[in-house]
This record gives C-alpha cells, sequence and structure tokens, in this order.
C-alpha cells in the first residue's frame, strides 16, 4: 500500500541553493565520497523517505554573464547513476532515481544500467529521464550540434529532442521486457542455460534510433523501473504522459496552480483510453527553520550570499518555501486536496534541510495523517511503494487455462 | 636482493564454458550477492583487483541467442560502482568499449568511479567495430575495422585529456569569499580529431588517482602497440610458460620502441587453477571439470563454430565429422572472438590427434578447448606462479575461477599463504593505497 502522499527528496550538490555550500555544515569538502552520499541517503532510507532523486549533468556547472564557469557556487559533480549503485548495497527500502539523459547516452547502457542499479537494490530503481537541450553539453560530445546562437536550440531542434526522447523510452522499455521471468532455466539435461524462446529481440528502428538485440541484462526484479519526467513545459507534459510512470510538475511555474496541472495531465492521459492515471508529483524546493521568521533570515541571508535571490523564476523553476514543517504539511495537505499524489522536495541545504525532512517533516506527516509511521512499512519494489501497478511484460503468455 | 612480488587479479566467471553453470554451488550471475561475495573474497586474498567483461549483445550461433553457456550478465560499470560500497582496498576494474561509448560520458563515469572507490578504478580498453555490436547502438557498425585502434588510441588521448583538466587544487572553497574554485586550475579542453571533437569543461574534479588505471587486453599486432603506448596493465592470452616469456620479451620491445620503461606496465596472462591435495586429485579433478565444460551440445556447438556449418546430426561420442569445414560463408557464430587463423590446418591437426588417441567429438573438443591454467596442489601452483614472477614471464595472473560464486575461494584459503611464505604476495593492503598505488604504478 503507497502512503496518502509520496515522499520524494531531490539531491543535488551542497543543496539547491547556489550559496547553500558557504555554510559551515555544508560538508561541501566531502561532496565527491561515497561517505557523504552514503550519510544522506542513508538518513533518507531509514526514515521513511519513498525515493531520492539524484541530479545529473554532463557540464561542470552553470556560467556567469561572461561564459565563464560560475565558481561562486558548487562546480563539478558525480555520474547520479553510480552514486545511487554505489549507495544501494548500504540501503534498504528507499528507492533510487538517478538523472540519466536520452540525448547523449546510448538508449542501450541506458537500459542495462538501470536494469542492473535495479537488480543491485532488490526492486527500487527508478530512472529520472532527461532531455538534454543544452548546447555546452552537446560541444562535449561533438556528435551533434545545434542550429543555434544562444546557450538554448530553436524549437524545431527542440522538437527533434522531445520526439528522439519518445523513441530512446520505447526501446529502453522493450529492452527491459525483452527477457521473460523465467528465461533462465539451467536444465543440465539439455546442456541449456537459457529458455531463447524466452527472450526477444527489441528490433526497434526509428527515426533517431536503432536497437536490434535484447537487453544484455536478465528480466529485473522491477521489470520495468518506474520512469519519472519532469513536465514543467508542455512539451514535457506530453511527453510524459506518453512514457512516464511518474509525473513530476512545478506549481507556481509560469502562472500555472496545482490543480491545473494535474487537469492537464488527466486531459492528456484521456487521449489515449490505454493509459492508467499515473501519480503527479510537485517539486517544491525548501528551506525548514523552526520558525517563518528564522526561515525567512535564513534564506535571506544565503540570498545575500548568492548576490542574487533564489526564487521561483529566478534561478529555480520550482517555488521556494522558507518555511516551518507545520506549515509545509499545510501546504502538501493542500496540493493533496489539489489531486497530487505527492511531493519531491528540493533540499536548498544538504544536509541541513534533507534532515529536517527526514527527522522532522516525515513525523509530522504520521501525526497528520498523511504518511503510515517507517516501523508498520513492510519491503517493497518502488512500483508498489509508488502505488504504480506491477510491469506486465508485453511479452508476457496468457496464464495456461487448466479444465 | 628481495624478490619480485606477485601481482594477483580476479576474474569474475564469465559467459563463456569456462565457467560451469551446472555446478551444484553455482549461483546466480546476475544477483548482486555474487558479485559482492566474489569481490569481498578477493579481497580477503589480497588481490590488486576484480576484472569484469562487459556484453553488449548476447552471443548467437545459427542466427539464435546461444544457450549453452551462461547467457546475460549486468551493466559493467554499475556493478563496480555497488561493488566500491561493499569493499575498501581492492581495485575495480571493468571492461569498457571505446567504439560505442564516447569520450566524456566515459571519462565522466570512470571518474565518478575513481572518487566512489577512493581511488581504484580502472578500465580494460576494448574495441570493436562489427556490425553485430552496432546493431544494438545509435550508429551501428560505423566504424571501419582498420580504424578500431585509431578510435581507441583518440578516445584514450582524450579521455586522460580530460581527466588532466582539473589540477589538484581547482577546488579552494573559500566560503569567506564565496569562491568555490579557482577557475584558472580548470582547463577548457578543446579536442579536435579523425574520431572525436571534445570542447567545454569536464564535469568532474580531479579524482583521487588522476587518471584511472589502464589495462588492455587485445592480442593483434595494433592490440600490442596501443598496449605499449598507453596501458598500464596488460591482460594478456598468454598463459603457457614459453608462450608467456615471448609474450613478455614483444611488448617490452614495443614499450623500449615507444620510448616507455618495462616497469611502466604489469603484464598478467589469465589463468585457470585445478586445486588438489595430490597431483592425481588435482589431475581427476580437472579431467572432472573439464567434461562438466564440454557437456555433450557444447561439443557440437564448438565445432560448429570452427567447421562453420550444421553437425547437429553427429554423435558426440563418436569420431569426427568426416565433411569439411565451411570457410567461404559468412561466420554463423556472431558475438565472440575466435583466434583461429588457418582453420583447414587446425582441422587436419584435430583428425590426426583423433585418430592417434582414438578420440570421440567430446574427447577432442575437451582437450582442443582446454585452456592455459594451473593443475596441481597448492604448493606447486604456488611455485608456478612464483617462477614465472621471478623469470620475467609474467607479473603475475588474473585468476579465472570455473564457478560463481565461490570458485576463487580456495585459491585464496590455500594459494595465497603459501605465496606469502614464499616472501613473494602482501601480508596486508596499505590501507590509503589507491589501485595505482598497489599495482606498484607511478602517479598519473
Amino acid at each position: 500500500m503507497p502512503d496518502r502522499v509520496a515522499l520524494v527528496t531531490a539531491l543535488q550538490g551542497a543543496g539547491w541553493h547556489p550559496a547553500a555550500w558557504r555554510a559551515p555544515d555544508s560538508g561541501v569538502e566531502r561532496l565527491r565520497s561515497l561517505r557523504h552520499w552514503r550519510d544522506v541517503i542513508v538518513e533518507q532510507d531509514r526514515l521513511g523517505i519513498d525515493a531520492v532523486t539524484v541530479e545529473d549533468s554532463f557540464t561542470a556547472g552553470p556560467i556567469d554573464d561572461d561564459g565563464a564557469l560560475d565558481v561562486t557556487t558548487v562546480v563539478g559533480g558525480l555520474d547520479a547513476l553510480l552514486v545511487t549503485a554505489a549507495v544501494a548495497p548500504a540501503t534498504r527500502q528507499i528507492g533510487l532515481v538517478p538523472t540519466v539523459s536520452v540525448t547523449h547516452t546510448e538508449p542501450f547502457h541506458v537500459a542495462t544500467s538501470v536494469q542492473t542499479l535495479d537488480h543491485v537494490s532488490s526492486g527500487r530503481a527508478g530512472w529520472r529521464l532527461q532531455v538534454s537541450p543544452s548546447v555546452r553539453e552537446a560541444a562535449l560530445f561533438g556528435r551533434r550540434t545545434f542550429p543555434t546562437s544562444t546557450s538554448v536550440p530553436d524549437a524545431a531542434t527542440t522538437a527533434a529532442l522531445f520526439a528522439e526522447a519518445r523513441e530512446v523510452a520505447e526501446v529502453v522499455s522493450r529492452l527491459w521486457d525483452s527477457w521473460d521471468d523465467d528465461a533462465i532455466i539451467r536444465d543440465v539435461s539439455t546442456g541449456r542455460f537459457i529458455d531463447r524462446d524466452r527472450i526477444h529481440n527489441a528490433d526497434f528502428r526509428g527515426d533517431f534510433v536503432s536497437v536490434h538485440g535484447a537487453s544484455i541484462v536478465p528480466r529485473s526484479p522491477q521489470g520495468r523501473p518506474p520512469v519519472f519526467v519532469l513536465a514543467h513545459r508542455a512539451d514535457a507534459a506530453a511527453l510524459a504522459v506518453d512514457v512516464a510512470d511518474v509525473v513530476l510538475v512545478t506549481p507556481g511555474f509560469d502562472g500555472r496552480e496545482a490543480r491545473a496541472l494535474v487537469s492537464e495531465i488527466r486531459h492528456l492521459e484521456q487521449a489515449d483510453p490505454s493509459r492508467a492515471s499515473r501519480p503527479v508529483v510537485a517539486d517544491l524546493a525548501v528551506l525548514l527553520e523552526s520558525s517563518s521568521a528564522a526561515a525567512e533570515d535564513e534564506l535571506a541571508a544565503l540570498d545575500a550570499a548568492a548576490g542574487r535571490p533564489y526564487a521561483l523564476g529566478s534561478g529555480s523553476d520550482a517555488q521556494v518555501l522558507a518555511t516551518t514543517v507545520p506549515e509545509l504539511v499545510e501546504r502538501i495537505g493542500s496540493l493533496r486536496d489539489d489531486g497530487i499524489a505527492g511531493v519531491r522536495l528540493r533540499p536548498l541545504r544538504t544536509p541541513r534541510d534533507s534532515t529536517a525532512i527526514a527527522r522532522r517533516l516525515v513525523p509530522a506527516l504520521v501525526t497528520a495523517g498523511l504518511r503510515a509511521d517507517v516501523s508498520s512499512r513492510p519491503l517493497a519494489d518502488l512500483r508498489t511503494r509508488l502505488g504504480i501497478a506491477p510491469a506486465v511484460s508485453r511479452y508476457a503468455r496468457p496464464p495456461e487455462v487448466h479444465a | 636482493m628481495s624478490k619480485r612480488q606477485v601481482h594477483l587479479a580476479a576474474h569474475f566467471p564469465g559467459v563463456n564454458n569456462t565457467t560451469v553453470w551446472s555446478d551444484d554451488r553455482a549461483e546466480s550471475q546476475i544477483a548482486f550477492s555474487s558479485f559482492e561475495h566474489f569481490a569481498r573474497n578477493a579481497e580477503r586474498g589480497l588481490f590488486d583487483f576484480v576484472f569484469l567483461a562487459e556484453g553488449l549483445r548476447l552471443r548467437e550461433q545459427k542466427g539464435r541467442v546461444h544457450d549453452l553457456d551462461v547467457v546475460g550478465r549486468p551493466n559493467t560499470l554499475t556493478i563496480l560502482a555497488a561493488l566500491a560500497g561493499v569493499t575498501d582496498h581492492i581495485g575495480l576494474v571493468g571492461t569498457l568499449q571505446t567504439t560505442f561509448n564516447e569520450p566524456l560520458e566515459l571519462a565522466k563515469q570512470l571518474a565518478t568511479l575513481d572518487h566512489l572507490s577512493g581511488g581504484r578504478a580502472g578500465w580494460n580498453i576494448v574495441t570493436s567495430s562489427d556490425a553485430f555490436h552496432g546493431a544494438n547502438f545509435r550508429r551501428g557498425g560505423f566504424l571501419e575495422h582498420a580504424d578500431r585502434y585509431t578510435r581507441a588510441a583518440e578516445f584514450v588521448d582524450t579521455a586522460r585529456d580530460l581527466w588532466d583538466s582539473w589540477q589538484d587544487d581547482a577546488l579552494v572553497v573559500d566560503r569567506a569569499v564565496g569562491r568555490y574554485a579557482d577557475r584558472s586550475r580548470i582547463r577548457t579542453v578543446d579536442h579536435h580529431g579523425p574520431q572525436f571533437d571534445v570542447t567545454g569543461t569536464f564535469p568532474v574534479p580531479r579524482s583521487p588517482q588522476g587518471r584511472p588505471v589502464v589495462v588492455q587486453a587485445g592480442d593483434s599486432d595494433e592490440g600490442r602497440d596501443l598496449a605499449a603506448t598507453r596501458a598500464e596493465v596488460v591482460f594478456s592470452l598468454h598463459t603457457e610458460f614459453e608462450d608467456a616469456r615471448r609474450f613478455s620479451e614483444d611488448l617490452r620491445d614495443r614499450l623500449q620502441r615507444a620510448g616507455r620503461s618495462q616497469d611502466d606496465v604489469l603484464i598478467l596472462p589469465g589463468a585457470t587453477f585445478v586445486l588438489g591435495d595430490s597431483t592425481a586429485e588435482a589431475e581427476e579433478r580437472g579431467r572432472a571439470i573439464r567434461r562438466a565444460q564440454v557437456s555433450p551440445a557444447t561439443a557440437i556447438a564448438f565445432l560448429e563454430q570452427v567447421w562453420n556449418r550444421d553437425l547437429s546430426a553427429y554423435d558426440v561420442d563418436g569420431p569426427l565429422p568426416g565433411v569439411d569445414p565451411d570457410v567461404s560463408s559468412e561466420s554463423i557464430t556472431r558475438g565472440r572472438v575466435r583466434h583461429v587463423r588457418d582453420v583447414e590446418a587446425l582441422v587436419r591437426g584435430w583428425r590426426e590427434r583423433a585418430e592417434a588417441e582414438h578420440l570421440s567429438i567430446r574427447d577432442l573438443v575437451i582437450e582442443a578447448s582446454t585452456r592455459g591454467g594451473f593443475v596441481g596442489t597448492p604448493e606447486h601452483i604456488a611455485a608456478e606462479i612464483d617462477r614465472y614472477v621471478q623469470t620475467r614471464a609474467t607479473d603475475g595472473f588474473v585468476v579465472v575461477p570455473h564457478t560463481n560464486p565461490y570458485g576463487l575461494d580456495e585459491f585464496v584459503d590455500r594459494v595465497v599463504p603459501l605465496l606469502q611464505e614464499r616472501g613473494v604476495y602482501r601480508e596486508a593492503y596499505d590501507p590509503d593505497a589507491t589501485l595505482r598505488q598497489t599495482l606498484g604504478l607511478d602517479s598519473a
């Protein structure tokens, strides 16, 4: 049984605020160590967060007005999928959802690495599918050029990137289904390790991507780990409805509120009757203190350190809340009334706010009746945890009928 | 003068018939518990590194997935990262293709693995160009066969350029001033070559080893040159003593021509092992393992790979097929490398041998497909390893067990202590050593 409100923590560097690293307790010196990531994620795991997402980028960080690397904030990071894999053996319950690009990473590598993460975590892997429309990322690969003079490609290029993303999602899904659950037979009498009739080629030929064979990885515990797509724009929302199991939205962005965002997704879903309605999760950037005044002061101090405010439309595509735990519980409750299935919280400061989410927000949500007590939660895979139906393979054989 | 030290690596059992999946104690080739046991056991044995191969397409024979060996394996980098979380000292080395990856992404992943493992990452470069593997990737079989090593060399050079672009002290983390990094210590990479154009700032700060250790396993002339110019460890196929010595001499010549010292590269041939309390017992165990490796169906499949035609009608306990090999058609086997240059001569030799020794198809395949390795008492095997290393035939071995995941355990229990007694093997890891230091290589 999923909880009444799903709770996801979005991890990025020292936190989402560009000046978060300057706090004495930011631990930013350890940011590239396994110990740092293990400490942060194990805390989220023990205290009952449903999943963590980990951001990824092929660039070293943002650039300043002169086009040079902006070194007033954290630059350089690690590969998100490998971070989650390294942490997996130390965690027990939590979903691990790395960001992986569909623009540059080969679909075959996406499929096998997420499947392997699912094996390593016994069914707790997810994938935040990301389109990379950045000219700087493209230049680091050198395989494709975007016709543009600015940092973002033109509309036609963007449309092609989204079309490509659909193909990649489709081929990854086929690769995930390519081995039946029972393909490995280890039949000593005939010398056969597998029943090859239970392995299926992806056999996908698209305009952007082609993959012929089956995955090299046997079917993973979840079969198809849940796919997350951030739908902060109309083209991304359409992509999300086509390929995602969980839709992330950003209430307030472009002046659209949660209720409108949920109905947009439901409307898009209705275009295809075979589509189930999927969880819509709201992204919020949060800074938590014991009083509203203290929270506002802390945010003001961070903004002053950064030399610019961090707010919706100013460095953030999600609402930025400097708030208290009770106020956040109230906000989450009202989002739920708007049809939102859960929240993905972006801690402005890691570990300070990620710790507050785990230690203080979770119990408050339990008290408010929005979450079950951690100790009463049975082990479950990530799909179950998020209330998504089990993945039935497209090659599943109908059950045998016994007369 | 002190004795030369033995270096050992542990090869996770692979997807060929060396691995006996029918063994009673064989476990899943995909469950993480298998990898965890294997790596922890190798670490208990103070090995330099664990080694994981890579798969990019399921092998096929006669147009269908080959079903007689272990089939299916995990993504290499993902498993190595997870192993970083359950081990402390042992190196983590994986095979990663230069043909179906891009330098920026692979360099980023390897640098990440190096950070997460505290400096224990290594990369075994392999190349291919065939359309069979290419069919699983965006660009298909895009590379001319002759360009495989051109691309590999440029790939490695580009990756090194990326790894070297952040200075060790680039991150200044000055909280008071608000300066996280010193831009002047981060170089923008601007590589333009026949294979790659890479422009921009590498996303990962300098990792503990600076550059992960580069391993090379290709045996062709171009492969050996790539090893001589760019590798730090060579995983060779040449296990038999004289063969190993010739290979090492050849590689040392190439190193000299490339302007490198012979100490810049460690040569580690792959080697299987069979232990027994007596020589006779080890030989008996060896025969049983070889029969398990070559099931009747595997014997026919093996001959079909050489004959390049359907031989399913033949009796494995009968004589070799009278029909001649088909050397003109496209290979019926795809996704594996066979090192056979003159098939007709090979088959002629086999026929003569089978006739003289009264060998059936299965017997012959058992004889012909036996891989180089050690069979004997622990004392014998330890003495042999020591002899190879002291005479500079090799620097050690990549040990290839027959079963997953417990196959290496008895080597650790019984051979490692004898190597230690001989004074040719470490008693403990240096607690803070990177893989580069464990291998005794210069820092990058």
